[in-house]
């Protein structure tokens, strides 16, 4: 039960336990109760939009940063990434495998913004050896979702057998 | 004056009761249609992907009649997965233009003229039609809503005579849902067993079946002692892959009877069309995880479409299979032909009359959840409103 309930709020977070409920074939008691301990139990973190805020007014830019970092006794990956998640620019901090250490994501309202952000306060950082940013310049997908699927009719004959 | 070349036995079939529905549903603008037998769901990408390379590489020319050995042994190897069915890629398997052709080609490969047909209906709109075109005689057997649909021993018995050659089934059932469940199909099974009768099996639905377990696993009546040998599996790619335009389907069964449909499908067809075939492989290969989440999705459907109907007084059973609910309209006192047009003259929304699909489904209307939810939750409301200004 779990996994389907995930699965389908993964897709749509509007879904309320009565939807689920019906939609699973399952008791909306029943539902409600997981839920509430998914969410005791962090299995769901939390529930969000996804946003095209390029299609807004308003100016952001997105950057991907590649940190290569030098664990110390006391302050290992975890407490590193800690302290870079804590700022509220970082929206993504990932462990890497391969030639770097951590994937930082971080939304600005411009790049100065960004630099700033980089050359003021992440970079400095003990422990950081290194960073490397990338701005993104578009995106096409995200969470596996297309931000601007193009229109398609529904070609099917409006009835058939 | 010219005088009339029409050969008296197709001057005998009538239209299908859908393409008249079609014709009407056809001129209105903003329609819902619930009366689509297709998926809604375009075709898995590295399916369409595979295509799209083969295109470019030139992979355009015939294949063996039977189809492409490599598709060939890929279907021998899903038939034996998915359904602990045994066919030998050789000789036991040939890949149609679609199960459509299966069911024609099957038909003509056994029947001679004046055999019976035993039909199960409600039921697909061809099968009638393609006992009359093969120089049969159809013989419906009426399945019924207090047996959800399913196929007794019983009825078939009552229908049997001496020259009964087959039976044509179809589980999970297109236009009711309906399933047979593997003691359902024992008891089948035992009544057919001593008797020369051939069944075909149209599966095309065999991916789409839903119990609460994921995935449910549909059982073919081939897969009882001795229904084998006298069983041809009519299977394709069209629901289970979202592939409907590619016209793709695949037989099988006894040797004897392939080869036989081999003969058919050699001189009118020479072979499925090259590219769906190695379009085919891709979704044998890979398509799973695609099909799984389909089938998921229908669930859901299916669940709110049974819940909602019955709660607007529509009496439908819960449909285990294929995409479709097949609510009884009856309390309405309306015939299905007055219920679905008056509901799409009304409310714009397309459902398809239970008696396009035999006599047998007339007080029925099916609705297809071959489409988005949303589509769904608003046909649903209008199809309240429509009760409701009928004071039903």
């Amino acid at each position: 039960m779990r996994e389907r309930i995930l699965e389908m709020l993964e897709r749509d977070s509007r879904l309320k336990p009565e939807d689920l409920a019906v939609r699973l074939g399952l008791d909306e008691q029943e539902v409600a109760d997981e839920l509430g301990r998914m969410v005791n139990e962090q299995v769901i973190c939390g529930y969000t939009t996804l946003v095209n805020w390029e299609k807004t007014g308003k100016d952001f830019v997105t950057a991907l940063i590649e940190v290569k970092v030098t664990p110390q006794r006391g302050m290992g990956f975890d407490r590193i990434a800690q302290r870079i998640y804590n700022f509220d620019e970082v929206k993504a901090v990932y462990l890497m495998s391969g030639g770097f250490d951590f994937t930082v994501i971080i939304e600005g309202g411009s790049i100065k913004e960004i630099a700033y952000f980089i050359s003021d306060k992440l970079a400095p950082m003990e422990s950081i050896l290194s960073t490397a940013t990338h701005f993104v310049l578009k995106k096409y997908k995200d969470r596996g979702i297309v931000m601007e699927k193009p229109h398609k009719d529904d070609e099917r004959m409006i009835v058939s057998p | 004056m010219r005088c009339d070349f029409v050969a008296e036995k197709i001057k005998g079939l009538p239209f299908s009761g859908i393409r008249k529905f079609f014709n009407i549903a056809s001129e209105l603008q903003d329609v819902i249609s619930l009366g689509v037998g297709e998926p809604d769901f375009d075709t898995p990408w590295n399916i369409r992907d595979e295509a799209i390379y083969r295109l470019e590489v030139g992979s355009t020319v015939y294949t063996s009649n039977a189809g492409m050995p490599e598709l060939l042994h890929e279907i021998s190897r899903y038939m034996r997965s998915r359904f602990e069915l045994d066919y030998d890629p050789a000789n036991q398997i040939i890949c149609t233009v679609g199960a459509s052709e299966g069911i024609d080609a099957a038909l003509r490969a056994i029947i001679n003229p004046g055999d019976e047909v035993l039909i199960a209906e409600p039921c697909f709109v061809s099968y009638y039609p393609c006992v009359i075109m093969a120089g049969g005689v159809p013989v419906t057997i009426t399945t019924r809503r207090e047996d959800e649909f399913r196929l007794t021993p019983q009825a078939v018995e009552e229908k049997i005579t001496p020259r009964t050659k087959a039976l044509i089934m179809c589980y999970p059932n297109n236009p009711t849902g309906a399933v047979m469940n593997s003691d359902d199909l024992l008891r089948l099974a035992n009544c057919l067993r001593d008797r020369d009768i051939v069944v075909l099996s149209d599966e095309i639905y065999a991916e789409l079946t839903y119990d609460g377990e994921s995935p449910a696993r549909h059982t073919s009546i081939a897969s009882f002692p001795h229904m084998k040998e006298k069983t041809i599996v009519l299977n394709g790619f069209s629901k289970t892959f979202a592939m409907t335009g590619w016209r793709l389907g695949f037989a099988c069964g006894p040797c004897d009877i392939i080869n036989a449909i081999l003969k058919i499908h050699q001189y009118a067809l020479m072979c499925a069309p090259t590219i769906s075939q190695y379009a085919g492989i891709e979704a044998l290969k890979s398509g799973a995880g695609s099909v799984l989440h389909m089938r998921n999705e229908y669930d859901e459907r299916r669940r709110v479409m049974v819940k909602e109907l019955n709660g607007m007084g529509l009496d439908c059973f819960e449909p285990r299979g294929a995409f479709y609910v097949f609510p009884s309209i009856q309390s309405t006192g309306m015939t299905s032909e007055e219920f679905c047009t008056q509901l799409l003259y009304s409310q714009k929304v397309a459902v398809v009359p239970g008696d396009a699909f035999g006599e047998s489904g007339n007080g029925f209307v099916r609705i297809s959840y071959a489409t988005g939810m949303d589509d769904l939750q608003e046909a649903l409301r209008r199809i309240k409103v429509f009760l409701d200004l009928k004071g039903l």
